[in-house]
Order: structure tokens, then C-alpha cells, then sequence
């Protein structure tokens, strides 16, 4: 549904977007998962047709992106990172406007914006610049939907919203995906992969990898422990300290260690760590998550 | 109906916090009102030297508006606030003074190089000229940009940005400073390296008052307090808290809160 070959975009002597490559297969959720600067902006940009890539080809179900660009914007759906809709106008007339726009109206797609817009719709009559951020992104939701778009790109459409309104956002986007919505999504939120078909994770505008999540997590082969003590930020110290350490990082309430060359068994961590006079020590093996694979790709580069 | 014991008036001890508890931050029945709308509705808590303390939410539950008056920015509509020894109302200046502030929306002049914003705090705060420059090439060594001292701030990689950002922020020495999602799109390495800049800042004794919406975060604070429409639904450390909702991580302990508030 969407291809993307040896796309690049630089800005001025800055690259922005090297040389990417993937497909996004129809009905598929994927997910562009990288940091700030990681080009996932402009990578959308370019599938939107609102920035022309300096090399490579891109097509919208098989429509070019650059010399069909009127047709893609009638059959895709897109949610900018900036709230982009009317401040000064009403709920209601924001849906009605964009409705006019594509040549619709709100009845005849009403039912694939139903489950979303009943929400925010005791605020019809409310301008859309007073309604609070989760409202906001209801209604760009809404927006985005109301011409039934065969693809939908939503650009970190989770950023600063508070962890139960991402888990609701999420299964806003699981329902859209069941209607057969090709959605294309990016966060920089790393646990937010797994609830994706296919990601692509991406750092300074190259891809690290591409796959399901579930086989990025098998795909890494390193031995993963999870390290506790009482003294938590003694422990990050001690370790980073020690030659045997390759990288020690928080992860919540324990760090997530490697040794070099993966050949560091707990029971040496752990003989360490009680020389070094740590009370309450817990060391065990763990499995990775898509941030452990991620800043182990990372680290590669 | 919150159907968890109110914590609202406990301060628990504060293990491992040497500084003999002294308090920072004082907030009495603080009751701030918008119209009829309450923002913070009789909020009561202690915040100690050297402490991280977490200040988490869901969006809109009141967190921005408290900070602000902390900060002393705005004035609550009753209640009794002291920060930094100093009240909230007659020594609103004085505050200022001992705070230092820090959020990922606004930090540093972007068409100013490192050295020149850096003058530029200075200058706001007071700092006389001969120590700023032993300060400045102590910072400047300590994050490993003294090469890149000439550069535009808009030409750094954001992780330089906010880490700068942050030692900026607490240049002028404050007894507490206050960050508001200060890792938002950071990739996962410089997020936590941005944590070690935190912690050594408790180490020297200032106190880290952060919001933040990654939980992972919410575990490396000494304390956290879960606000939820204007209240302080819950105040405790990370490990009391997941052992009083019965769950394994602060994700779930905010979870908890904030959707059976629904």
C-alpha cells in the first residue's frame, strides 16, 4: 500500500532522511519508532506530498508521490505533529469544513468517526482552540477520517499525552485498523511498538531495523540481566566502573546490564556487586525489550 | 468515590536523605480556583533538600497550574506555600531568586551561542563575572562541549540542548529546580544519561522537582505524588506506592488512579 525506495532529503547540508527503504503492506499498523531528529517528520512529509524528497521514489497505492500528488490527497488521511485545525471555529464546523473540503459530508462517513467523535460531541459548539488536549486530538482524529481515507499517517500523535490517554489512542487506532485502514503511525515512545504489526526503527534518519516487534525482541541474541540494590545510583557507578561491564542502564525499578562479550555470568555480577558492599542484591536473567533492542542498535552505529 | 485510604496528610520518612528532612517546599491546603473551576483543590505536601521528587498526572489534572505557583508565577486563591524558606506571597522575588527552571518548550536562546546564553543567565541571576568564568569552564568540561562554546544553541543535537539546558538552570546554585518533561523525544541513551545530570544535582544537595510522562522515570524519584482533577491522590516513594495498589510498576500504580477517577 505504501513503498518507499532510497528515499533521502537533506536540508540544506543537513540530511535529514538517508536512504530509506520499506513497504507498508495494506491493513498493516506501522510503526515509525525513533527519538526527536530521527527524520520520521519528514519522512511523512514526503508520503504526504507536502515536501518533494531530493532522491529515490515513493508511491501511495501506487500512485506517485510526486507526480500524482492531487490523487494521494483524496485517498490518505494525515494527523500533523502541530495541532493544525481551526482554532476560531466550533467542533462542529472544524468536521463540517474538512467534510466540504474532500467533497463529503459528515453523514455519509459518520459511522467510521462514530466511536471517536461521541466524545467530544456535548462540545459541538465549543471552539476548537478552548477544548483540552485530549479533546484536540479527537477531533484532528476526526478530521483526518472524514473523507474515509484508504491510509492513515498520524505524526506522534501520543507526544506529551498522559499514559492512559496513549492506551486510549491506541485502541482508537486497533478499532480503525479492523475497518481495513492502512495506518502508518510514528512516537518516540519505544513501548509503544509492540502494539504495532511492523516497525521501523529509526535514529538520525537511517533505519536501524525493520520487523515485527515480536521478532526484533527474539533477534537480539545478548545475555540481558536485570540488576537491584538498595543503593540505586551506587550501583549504576559500580558497574559502569567495572572492566567487565559493557553497558548498565535504568530501566525503571532495576538497570539492564550487559557484560563484554556477553560472557559475564550473574554469579560474577553478583560476587562483584557484594564486594563492592551492596545490601539487598538481586540479579536475574531478563528478557530484552524494544528499548533494549533499540539503544543496542544504537550503540552500534 | 476513591476507593484507596487517603494519603494526602502523610510525609513519610525519607530514607538514605541525610539533610535531617529540611524542607524545601511547604504547601498548606493550597486551593487554586479559575471561575468557578478548581485547578488544585487543597493540596498539602513537603518537599526535602536534595530530594527527586515526582510530580505526575494525567493531563489537565492540575500539575502546570501548581507549578506555576511554586514557581511564583501565579498566586493561589488561599492556602499557605513556602519555597525556599520563603513566602509565596510577600517574598514572591525572593523565590524566584533561589529557583532555577527548566522545561523542554523553553530553555535557551537558540540565535545565542553556548557562551553567550550562558552570560545571559548569569546576568539575570546576579553572578559576578570572575566567578562565572571559573563556573563556565567548569561546565563546559563537565558535558564535554568545550569545543563547540562558539556554537549557536539551534545548531546542537537536542541531547546537548537539554543537558545544557539543565546545567544552566541550576548554574546561579538554587535550592530547588523545577523541570517539566524535560526528556520528551529524547532517544532512550541521552534520557538516561540526562537522569545521571539529576542525580548528581541531588547529590550536591538541590532539590529536583520533574514531571514527566515516561513511568520508567517515575521510579528513579525519591518520592512521587499522582495528581488526579486538582487533587494529590496519592504521595509516596515508587516501592510503597506499587505495594499499596498491589502492582509491580508505577505504569500500573498511575493507571489505577487515574482511570478509576473516571
Amino acid at each position: 500500500m505504501i513503498s518507499i525506495q532510497n528515499i533521502s532529503k537533506s536540508y540544506k547540508d543537513v540530511p535529514a532522511v538517508r536512504d530509506i527503504s520499506f513497504e507498508v503492506q495494506k491493513g498493516e499498523l506501522f510503526g515509525l519508532i525513533g527519538p526527536d531528529g530521527a527524520g520520521k517528520t519528514t519522512l511523512m512529509r514526503i508520503l504526504m506530498t507536502l515536501l518533494i524528497q531530493d532522491e529515490g521514489k515513493a508511491t501511495m497505492n501506487k500512485l506517485d508521490v510526486v507526480n500524482d500528488y492531487k490523487e494521494i490527497r483524496k485517498i490518505v488521511g494525515y494527523m500533523p505533529g502541530r495541532f493544525s485545525l481551526y482554532q476560531d471555529l466550533t467542533v462542529e464546523e472544524n468536521l463540517n469544513f474538512f467534510a466540504t473540503v474532500f467533497k463529503t459530508t459528515v453523514a455519509e462517513n459518520y459511522e467510521l468517526i462514530k466511536d471517536i467523535y461521541i466524545q467530544i460531541e456535548p462540545f459541538k459548539n465549543r471552539l476548537a482552540g478552548k477544548l483540552s488536549g485530549g479533546m484536540k486530538q479527537k477531533l484532528a482524529l476526526s478530521c483526518a477520517l472524514i473523507h474515509k481515507p484508504e491510509i492513515l499517517v498520524l505524526d506522534e500523535p501520543t507526544t506529551g499525552v498522559d499514559a492512559v490517554s496513549r492506551k486510549e489512542f491506541w485502541d482508537m487506532l486497533k478499532k480503525l485498523q479492523k475497518q481495513g485502514i492502512t495506518i502508518l503511525v510514528s512516537t518516540p515512545y519505544m513501548d509503544e511498538a509492540v502494539l504495532c504489526n511492523r516497525v521501523a526503527l529509526m535514529q538520525k534518519g537511517k533505519v536501524l531495523d525493520i520487523n515485527t516487534p515480536q521478532k526484533l525482541i527474539e533477534n537480539y541474541t545478548r545475555k540481558l540481566y536485570a540488576i537491584r540494590s538498595k543503593d540505586m545510583h551506587q550501583l549504576i557507578q559500580d558497574l559502569r566502573a567495572w572492566e567487565k561491564t559493557d553497558s548498565a542502564f535504568a530501566f525503571g525499578q532495576y538497570l539492564h546490564v550487559t557484560g563484554k562479550d556477553d560472557e559475564v555470568e550473574a554469579t560474577e555480577f553478583e560476587n562483584y556487586l557484594l564486594k563492592k558492599n551492596h545490601l539487598e542484591l538481586q540479579v536475574f536473567d531478563i528478557p530484552p525489550t524494544i528499548e533494549d533492542v533499540f539503544m543496542d542498535r544504537m550503540a552500534e552505529q | 468515590m476513591n476507593p484507596y485510604p487517603d494519603f494526602r496528610q502523610k510525609s513519610p520518612p525519607l530514607e538514605g536523605l541525610g539533610e535531617a528532612n529540611q524542607k524545601v517546599i511547604e504547601v498548606r491546603d493550597l486551593v487554586k480556583k479559575f471561575g468557578s473551576f478548581v485547578a488544585n483543590d487543597h493540596l498539602n505536601f513537603d518537599v526535602y533538600k536534595g530530594e527527586i521528587f515526582g510530580f505526575l498526572g494525567a493531563n489537565g489534572a492540575g500539575k502546570t497550574t501548581a507549578m506555576k505557583i511554586l514557581c511564583g508565577l501565579s498566586s493561589p486563591t488561599s492556602g499557605k506555600v513556602k519555597v525556599a524558606g520563603f513566602d509565596i506571597y510577600k517574598e514572591t522575588e525572593k523565590v524566584k531568586r533561589n529557583i532555577g527552571y527548566m522545561s523542554q518548550k523553553f530553555s535557551l536562546y537558540e540565535d545565542l551561542t553556548i557562551a553567550e546564553n550562558i552570560r545571559f543567565y548569569s546576568g539575570i541571576y546576579g553572578i559576578k563575572p570572575a566567578e562565572r568564568k571559573v563556573k563556565m569552564e567548569q561546565l563546559l568540561k563537565n558535558l564535554d562541549i568545550e569545543s563547540a562554546r562558539d556554537s549557536l544553541i539551534g545548531s546542537l543535537p537536542l541531547g546537548w540542548k537539554q543537558k545544557l539546558a539543565f546545567s544552566v538552570a541550576i548554574f546561579h546554585d538554587p535550592k530547588i529546580v523545577f523541570l517539566d518533561e524535560p526528556t520528551g523525544g529524547v532517544d532512550p541513551i541521552t534520557r538516561r544519561k540526562f537522569w545521571d545530570l539529576i542525580y548528581e544535582a541531588s547529590d550536591r544537595g538541590i532539590t529536583v522537582f520533574v514531571t514527566t510522562h515516561y513511568m520508567d522515570e517515575a521510579e528513579y524519584c525519591n518520592r512521587v505524588s499522582i495528581m488526579n482533577e486538582g487533587k494529590i491522590e496519592a504521595l509516596d516513594t515508587p516501592e510503597n506506592l506499587k505495594q499499596q495498589y498491589g502492582v509491580k510498576n508505577m505504569d500500573e500504580v498511575f493507571l489505577k488512579i487515574a482511570r478509576n477517577k473516571e
